[in-house]
């Protein structure tokens, strides 16, 4: 415990250095080489700069969580339900899955536009065109997890002649579970971009707005200081969504550390 | 090995013959291949199980060992011939046959006692009334202090005693066990022998127990029935004699070993004869 403790410590100082290392040489080299402000702004204008915006950026930020959260649980709420019916009935699965195949094959940067004549501008664009990307690892994730439980499982509950409903909810769900988080730390970056996409295109906030606003008036220092904040809000819904699965499914996510502790 | 105590052991009823708790009549099955080939997987399939017997059944791989059990447990119908289980004919699993697999199949996101309780749930019984039930099992079988631990944190043996008192707490009439100690090591593998042989004179309960090991077949049962393979059929029926209670040192009697040997004979004679 405590000697994995010190190795995580020590990985995490690497990382933390060469960060700062890199961040150092992006610094030097624009002072060095003299490179535009508008075209690379080295690290202490995007922070001095950046801070200019920040007055308005909470406004900005909270449009694009709403987004990002809402069309995350748009695509939860359509995805779960339809791998469930891809899973249970082969018919329905012949005529839904090609159907899902093809929305996936197209590029979603392509089809917002026409979401966002038919939604409309705003946030309710960004959630459905967030939803529309973000649904297909979810589907995809959710079917894998309820095919993959165990027959024999199966064969103790009909031994036991157990309702379909009681299994579903008591066996298969629960063992779909890790799966379905797998699919939603995919989906929560993903609904991110597509956020960020539907802002683009038809948005007045947002930090996809506030991006495109900022480079169109050559403002790249607070360009990049958006960009830093993206990041952090992706990292830090990826995360959130990990610690919910840490507490949904314990017994998943604990298996190497609980293997640790125990004679086998 | 300690001798069993309980002097009930020895006084078991042999049970008579004339009340089969499981009856297999021609049971034949047919498995249609791709090419519109069919495989005899089972051919006629004669047998009758006494009430509270001991039956291992060895044979081959491709006997179709696995297949009858899946018959036996109404998992797949018989293509031919009838299964009575206690008078009436199986058309469906039935909650009076506890099942056992190679795989403790535990949940894994439940504690030991989750999983004992689990059979509970499904059959839609009262949870509240077994849980002091569930906690007896468990530390009855060894796992006493284990209690709230998950699947993931046991070792495969310890598992597999869950997946036991799992099957034991409804109280099914009948133990199907299909190579339940195949996956273990071989200590775990004895001590999991002898503790099944406790657990079967303290709690009168049919067992139907499949394995590959000879030696593992002899030391458990009433009676081991020897298959064939190509068609699966039943090649012998032989009784086992030796006294109970066993222990593992029942192995070092002479009656022991010729019984072993006998029956590797006869599945290796006819090995040759089909090559």
């Amino acid at each position: 415990m405590s000697r994995s403790f010190t190795s995580t410590v020590i990985q995490n100082a690497q990382a933390v250095v060469v960060t700062i290392l890199m961040i150092g040489l992006w610094e030097g080299a624009c002072r060095l080489f003299n490179v535009p402000t508008w075209l690379l702004p080295p690290p202490s204008r995007v922070f001095t700069e950046g801070y200019e915006i920040l007055p308005i950026l909470p406004k900005h930020l909270a449009a694009t969580l709403a987004a990002v959260l809402g069309g995350f649980a748009l695509s939860i709420v359509v995805g779960i339900p339809l791998a469930v019916i891809i899973v249970h009935s082969p018919p329905l699965r012949r005529v839904i899955y090609p159907l899902i195949l093809m929305l996936q094959s197209v590029p979603k940067v392509a089809i917002a536009p026409i979401l966002l004549l038919w939604v409309g501008y705003g946030l309710k664009s960004g959630i459905v065109v967030a939803a529309t990307v973000a649904f297909f690892p979810i589907v995809i994730s959710t079917a894998a997890g309820l095919q993959s439980i165990d027959k024999e499982l199966l064969e103790l509950t009909r031994s036991l002649d157990a309702g379909s409903l009681k299994v579903f909810w008591k066996v298969r769900m629960p063992w779909a579970m890790p799966h379905i988080f797998s699919g939603l730390k995919v989906a929560i970056t993903l609904a991110v971009i597509g956020a960020i996409v539907a802002e683009f295109i038809g948005a007045d906030t947002g930090l996809g707005y506030l991006i495109l606003a900022n480079s169109g008036a050559m403002k790249t220092s607070a360009v990049f200081f958006v960009l830093l904040i993206l990041s952090l809000l992706g990292i830090a819904l990826f995360y959130a969504v990990e610690a919910v699965e840490r507490a949904v499914c314990p017994w998943y996510s604990n298996d190497e550390a609980k293997a640790e502790t125990l004679p086998s | 090995m300690k001798p069993d105590q309980r002097p009930s052991s020895d006084e078991r009823p042999v049970t008579g013959d004339n009340d089969p708790i499981l009856s297999l009549i021609g049971v034949t099955k047919r498995f249609t291949t791709r090419a519109d080939d069919s495989v005899l997987a089972l051919d006629e399939v004669q047998l009758d199980i006494p009430r509270n017997q001991f039956v291992t059944i060895v044979g081959p791989s491709g006997c179709g060992k696995s297949t009858l059990l899946k018959i036996i447990s109404g998992i797949i119908p018989p293509s031919d011939g009838a299964v009575r289980f206690d008078g009436k004919p199986l058309v469906k699993s039935s909650r009076q046959i506890g099942m056992v697999f190679q795989r403790p199949v535990l949940l894994p996101w439940r504690s030991v006692i989750g999983n004992v309780l689990f059979p509970i749930e499904m059959l839609g019984w009262d949870v509240a009334k077994y849980r002091d039930e569930a906690m007896r099992l468990v530390e009855w079988i060894g796992l006493g202090g284990f209690e709230r631990a998950l699947p993931n944190e046991l070792s495969g043996g310890m598992q597999q005693r869950v997946a036991i008192c799992r099957a034991l707490i409804y109280d099914p009439q009948m133990l199907m066990m299909d190579e339940p100690f195949g996956a273990l090591d071989a200590m775990t593998r004895d001590d999991l022998s002898v503790e099944l042989l406790r657990i079967w004179t303290e709690r009168k309960k049919t067992v139907v127990f499949v394995t590959h090991s000879i030696p593992e077949a002899v030391l458990l049962a009433d009676r081991v029935v020897i298959m064939a393979a190509r068609p699966g059929r039943i090649l012998m029926d032989l009784a086992v004699n030796l006294p109970r209670p066993r222990s593992l040192a029942t192995e070092r009697r002479v009656e022991f070993q010729d019984m072993v040997h006998t029956i590797r004979e006869a599945i290796y004679s006819q090995r040759k004869g089909e090559g």
